[in-house]
């Protein structure tokens, strides 16, 4: 058994979760920022809603399916000069952040944009026939009742970056990817990628476990 | 009051349009229960949302209490839907608020109120509808006839003087329609609210309204006073609704005709008259036998009425048309 887990390092390990955890944490944070406003824009501007706008919806739609059929790693790659400019590096845990943004960002936009369609239109209508305006509509009517859906959007998301930054990895953003790949891989240390997984498979199970609790706090029906 | 004058409604769908709305004039007086009946898709819900603007008409005027609703640019229009409640057939509650929340949107979204204002209020609501004790629960946790109260709570926040309601107890059980009905006309009779109610169903139209409006395939076919329209429906989609109320089966009917003899006659009294022993009053001066062959005794709002179907035989059958007609009893020859 210790032999089997000569190559760990406890430091190294401690250091690369860290990195991850903060890659996540800043990835998700600027996710959550751009995506529900693009979500909402998406949802309003969709087919029959409020502000139905056939050319803006597929112009925006679009866009939003590009991002999300581009590879990870390609956007990556082909993110590096804007992640320059935006960070003034590429590498480490702030190179890492802007391409897991622009990659989430367009998949939680769609789980928001689909979780506003889940809401009746009859409370649409309801809240429209108190005389509210449509941001009252938006704020009051639309998000709360969404909530549960956003929550659990918010949950597959955080868990898709966990395994995009496992990816970052392998460019030099660091964090526990990084390590299953140059020690793990590269040097056939298979007990420093046996651990790195673990501890990625505890953290994407923290993230499930909280998410449904929160689902469930929120969900009234 | 509101108005209609050739207002009508047409919708595009699949490039084909669809003629929801023929062109319609209607006046619905202002403190009164006003039902709007028809079959599914005749344009009753169509006909409701442009009252208050959720559907914008294709053409003509619609003036409530003087004003032209047509024209109201965005925020009088916001304005003017605060004067305007409405409760629908699922309830449309947020299911994410408390029953508390939900009566107090309507005043936080008019912006005009203070927490204490909204508190006090909402909890006036509750009380008025009979729900005080419910105010914390979410809507899930309510039945369908609680619902449709908070419906009506919130609908009412805002003071509205028209409260319109969409098939508000189609989802309801017989007993739990009638305490929404009952709920309703206390609303109208205190507050003295106009109602627009639609349903499908002649009995909730005989229960609470005043006066009634038939739709059929977009067109309004027959309007009036309830008690003339129910008790002397002129069109076949009317005759069929006040069928269906009353369960009558016309057939049924006329194979028990072959089976008496002499003239049938229905007879429909209104008001006192209803309670007089006025036809063996009749029958004892005039020499006529008389047979029932159907009735109903009940009554159209507050108005008592009663309808039989009587075949007479042998008497004077002229003096006791007279005496019945003079007495206030329309008549109507079936035989
Ligand atoms: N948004 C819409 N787009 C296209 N057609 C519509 C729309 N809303 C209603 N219609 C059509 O207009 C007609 C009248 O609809 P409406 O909802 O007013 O009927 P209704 O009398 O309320 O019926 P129900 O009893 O089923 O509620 C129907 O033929 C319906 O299909
Ligand atoms: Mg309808």
């Amino acid at each position: 058994m210790n032999q089997f887990f000569s190559n760990i390092d406890a430091y190294q390990i401690w250091m690369a979760t860290q990195e991850t955890l903060w890659m996540l944490g800043g990835s998700l944070f600027f996710t959550l920022l751009f995506g529900l406003p693009l979500g909402v824009l998406l949802f309003l501007t969709g087919p029959r809603q409020l502000f139905a706008q056939k050319g803006f919806y597929a112009i925006l739609s679009l866009i939003t399916n590009i991002l999300r059929s581009l590879p990870f790693i390609i956007l990556m790659i082909v993110m590096i000069p804007i992640t320059v400019l935006i960070t003034g590096t590429s590498l480490g845990v702030a190179g890492a952040i802007p391409p897991l943004v622009v990659g989430a960002t367009p998949f939680f936009a769609r789980l928001v944009e689909t979780a506003l369609r889940e809401v009746d239109r009859g409370i649409i209508e309801a809240t429209q026939a108190m005389g509210a305006t449509t941001k009252q509509i938006i704020f009051n009517a639309l998000l709360p009742e969404a909530r549960p859906g956003i929550i659990a959007a918010t949950t597959v998301t955080a868990i898709t970056l966990v395994s995009y930054t496992a990816m970052a990895g392998a460019v030099g953003a660091g964090g526990l990817g990084d390590l299953a790949i140059r020690y793990g891989y590269q040097r056939f240390q298979t007990d420093v990628m046996v651990v790195t997984v673990l501890l990625l498979l505890v953290l994407v199970q923290l993230l499930q476990s909280l998410g449904d609790r929160l689902v469930v706090h929120f969900s009234r029906k | 009051m509101i108005e209609f004058q050739q207002v009508y409604k047409t919708y595009a769908a699949k490039g084909r349009e669809i003629q929801a709305l023929k062109p319609i004039d209607l006046e619905i007086p202002a403190g009164r229960i006003y039902g709007l009946i028809g079959h599914s898709g005749a344009g009753k819900s169509t006909l409701l949302r442009l009252i208050n603007r959720l559907e914008d008409p294709g053409g003509g005027r619609i003036k409530v209490a003087g004003q032209d609703v047509t024209q109201l640019n965005a925020s009088e229009l916001r304005a003017f839907r605060r004067q305007v409640g409405m409760i629908f057939q699922h309830f449309n509650l947020l299911s994410s608020q408390t029953v508390a929340d939900n009566v107090a949107l309507p005043l936080k979204l008019a912006g005009e109120f203070s927490r204490q204002q909204i508190r006090d209020k909402v909890q006036r609501l509750l009380q008025r509808v009979g729900l005080e004790d419910q105010a914390n629960k979410y809507p899930a946790q309510l039945s369908g006839g609680q619902k449709q109260r908070v419906g009506i709570a919130r609908a009412l926040a805002t003071d509205p003087k028209i409260l319109l309601c969409d098939e508000a107890t189609s989802a309801l059980d017989p007993q739990t329609t009638a305490q929404v009905l009952d709920l309703l006309n206390e609303i109208n009779r205190e507050l003295g609210l106009t109602l627009v109610l639609i349903t499908h169903e002649m009995d909730v139209i005989r229960r609470i309204c005043d006066q009634v409006a038939v739709l059929d395939a977009g067109e309004l076919v027959e309007q009036g006073p309830v008690s003339e329209v129910f008790l002397h429906p002129q069109h076949p989609t009317t005759q069929r609704f006040v069928q269906e109320a009353e369960q009558m089966n016309e057939e049924k009917l006329h194979e028990d005709f072959d089976r008496v003899e002499g003239r049938i006659l229905r007879l429909t009294f209104k008001g006192e008259t209803t309670y007089e022993p006025l036809l063996a009053e009749v029958a004892r001066q005039t020499g006529v036998d008389f047979t029932l062959l159907a009735g109903r005794i009940d009554r159209i709002r507050d108005l008592p009425y009663g309808q039989l179907t009587v075949a007479f035989k042998g008497g004077d059958l002229e003096a006791a048309r007279q005496r019945l007609q003079d007495a206030g009893v329309h008549l109507e020859e079936l035989r």
